[in-house]
């Protein structure tokens, strides 16, 4: 085939997905612009492509007058602990489940998958009941609570460890070493690509999570991030720029992990199907 | 000694007829009380904010709740009062509609991926990233510059419209537009989803079978027809299955770019936001236990139908 019409049909592929990546990448874009924009600017009806003065102090706004700061240190938080939790006991779990043999294995197992089949909001209104109960309600804790345990997680885990052969384990027995042992620092390391598809997908879902953070924090200082844009969205006494730069500020750690781990995270997602 | 009798059924396929007596009747001790220190940390949490909240809300289903708490017992009236609520069918052809619209991106999402996938092509794995950033962007920071764009009086969508002669609406204020403009959004954030998915799935089509059907003589619709689409339907079903479910949930970007106190709410909120707003904002837990019954069936039945046809499919998709 001659080299020309290849570089000619490659142009045209470029062309389509040129486009059609601008078009994907424009809102995030126009965001940049908007928020070094002013509010006038902002709201001229010929758009401002560029604005006349790049306003910086639009982000200083972010934490001067929203209480940005605590709501991003609440989203770090609940992300931190949740991903941190989901990564020990479903790496427990999971392990016990493929590896182990008890009493009642099947059984305990079937009920801890039947989760993924339930919808969020089967078992919303009771959560709340729970944590409200508790005391919980505009709490870290109560944000955090359901979020440390992971159907999905346990799901994921269990099938690496299924997938491990068995004489690894064999061989640490003869070694000597005890089940501890053995599954800290022969299996572990192994199930290593498991878990970081775990951890991205908890860290993912619990940073851009709304419902449950929206419905057990009402209190905007105790509010994650995803919740405080999201009662922001209707209010007109806001500053558009302003806004613009904490919605951006707010995705900002998420998109930076996303095209740090670009190649992990696409594939890890794209296998798993959740978000 | 718990070791050696697991050794015994989980490796050497030792002779057959005891071997298997002994795995009935619990003589194997298997691995004594470690399993249970494994596996009871998640398991309580489990128990207690998911297995436990779901009976309960089966329960609060069929309950009637006072305005200062309490509640009690009210057999089908909340079922009752829920189908023949036309706010129910209504929030349901919202979320079909919506639903629908996402899917329309599953097409335009197998033509990019085969775009992507030209031997050779250049910049591909930025394109990959350019695509897959909106499905990873928080919805609700992301739903606030749409809903700049959507600005009825000053959004830059209804200048360019208004370059071509069009006067555009007040996207997100008008009944059916901005459903429209909800599903844009949605079809915009999950299309990078089914392009990667799609396009791992055209990876692994041996291109031998094309340069056979070449020799042969089969034409390109030919190949595709008769190649590509049935080597793809595994992944084309998958994609379709966990977009119609993460749809089917649709709630941030609705809320996000709406508002919660939009007027175009009734006419245009999804089944969630129906089950939200009865919950939380009227605080009508039991009519919204019936509700969350409701979506928990509808979603259960495409979990069924992706469990039965993917057995079919086991090991392709």
């Amino acid at each position: 085939m001659p080299r020309a019409r290849r570089r000619q049909s490659h142009a045209l592929i470029h062309l389509v997905l040129g486009v059609g990546g601008l078009i994907m990448a424009f809102p995030f874009l126009w965001q940049i612009v908007m928020s070094l924009s002013t509010n006038a600017e902002v709201q001229s009806v010929t758009p401002t492509f560029w604005p006349a003065h790049l306003q910086w102090q639009n982000y200083a706004a972010v934490f001067q007058r929203l209480p940005f700061l605590s709501q991003l240190w609440t989203s770090v938080l609940i992300t931190v602990i949740r991903t941190l939790a989901q990564i020990v006991l479903c790496t427990l779990a999971g392990y016990a489940f493929a590896r182990m043999r008890f009493r009642g294995r099947a059984v305990l197992l079937g009920l801890v998958l039947s989760i993924l089949l339930v919808p969020s909001q089967a078992y919303l209104i009771s959560q709340y009941q729970i944590v409200q109960g508790l005391g919980w309600l505009n709490t870290l804790a109560g944000i955090v609570a359901p979020g440390l345990f992971s159907a999905y997680g346990t799901f994921l885990m269990r099938t690496a460890f299924l997938n491990l052969p068995a004489e690894l384990e064999e061989a640490a027995r003869i070694d000597g070493s005890g089940p501890l042992r053995t599954f800290w620092s022969v299996l572990l390391p192994v199930v290593r690509p498991s878990i970081s598809v775990l951890a991205i997908s908890a860290v993912l879902w619990s940073w851009n999570e709304l419902l449950w953070p929206l419905v057990v924090s009402t209190r905007a200082t105790q509010m994650p991030l995803s919740a405080a844009l999201a009662t922001l969205a209707g209010d007109v006494t806001v500053n558009y720029p302003v806004l613009m730069a904490a919605s951006l500020l707010a995705m900002a750690p998420i998109l930076i992990l996303f095209i740090l781990l670009q190649r992990r995270v696409i594939d890890g997602l794209a296998s798993s199907g959740l978000k | 000694m718990s070791a050696v009798s697991a050794d015994v059924s989980e490796s050497a396929p030792a002779p057959a007829a005891p071997a298997t007596r002994r795995k009935r009747r619990g003589v194997r001790r298997g691995d004594g009380l470690w399993p249970w220190a494994f596996v009871l940390p998640l398991l309580a949490g489990v128990l207690v904010f998911y297995i436990w909240p779901i009976l309960q809300t089966a329960f609060y289903s069929f309950t009637t709740w006072g305005v200062f708490g309490g509640f009690k017992w009210s057999g089908l009236d909340n079922y009752s009062r829920l189908f023949t609520d036309p706010q129910l069918y209504r929030s349901l052809l919202n979320t079909v509609i919506y639903t629908a619209v996402v899917l329309l991106g599953v097409p335009i999402a197998a033509w990019l991926a085969s775009l992507l996938n030209t031997p050779g092509l250049r910049f591909a794995q930025f394109y990959r990233v350019l695509f897959f950033l909106p499905y990873v962007a928080m919805p609700a920071a992301v739903a606030l510059v749409w809903r700049m764009i959507f600005n009825g009086d000053y959004g830059i969508l209804n200048w360019a419209l208004s370059l071509f002669g069009i006067p555009g609406p007040s996207w997100v204020n008008t009944p059916g537009f901005a459903l429209a403009a909800v599903s844009v959004v949605g079809l915009w954030s999950s299309l990078g989803f089914s392009m990667i998915v799609l396009g791992a799935g055209l990876k692994n089509i041996p291109p031998e079978l094309y340069e056979a059907a070449e020799l042969d003589g089969a034409s390109r619709f030919r190949q595709f027809r008769s190649i590509t689409l049935p080597l793809l339907a595994p992944s084309v079903f998958f994609v379709v299955v966990v977009t119609t479910i993460a749809s089917f949930q649709l709630f941030d970007l609705l809320y996000a770019l709406l508002g919660n106190h939009n007027a175009v709410l009734p006419k245009t909120m999804s089944l969630v936001y129906y089950f939200y707003n009865a919950g939380f904002v009227e605080n009508d837990k039991g009519f919204a236990a019936a509700i969350a019954m409701v979506i928990f069936v509808l979603i259960g039945l495409v979990t069924l139908l992706q469990f039965r046809l993917q057995r079919r499919w086991a090991g392709n998709a």
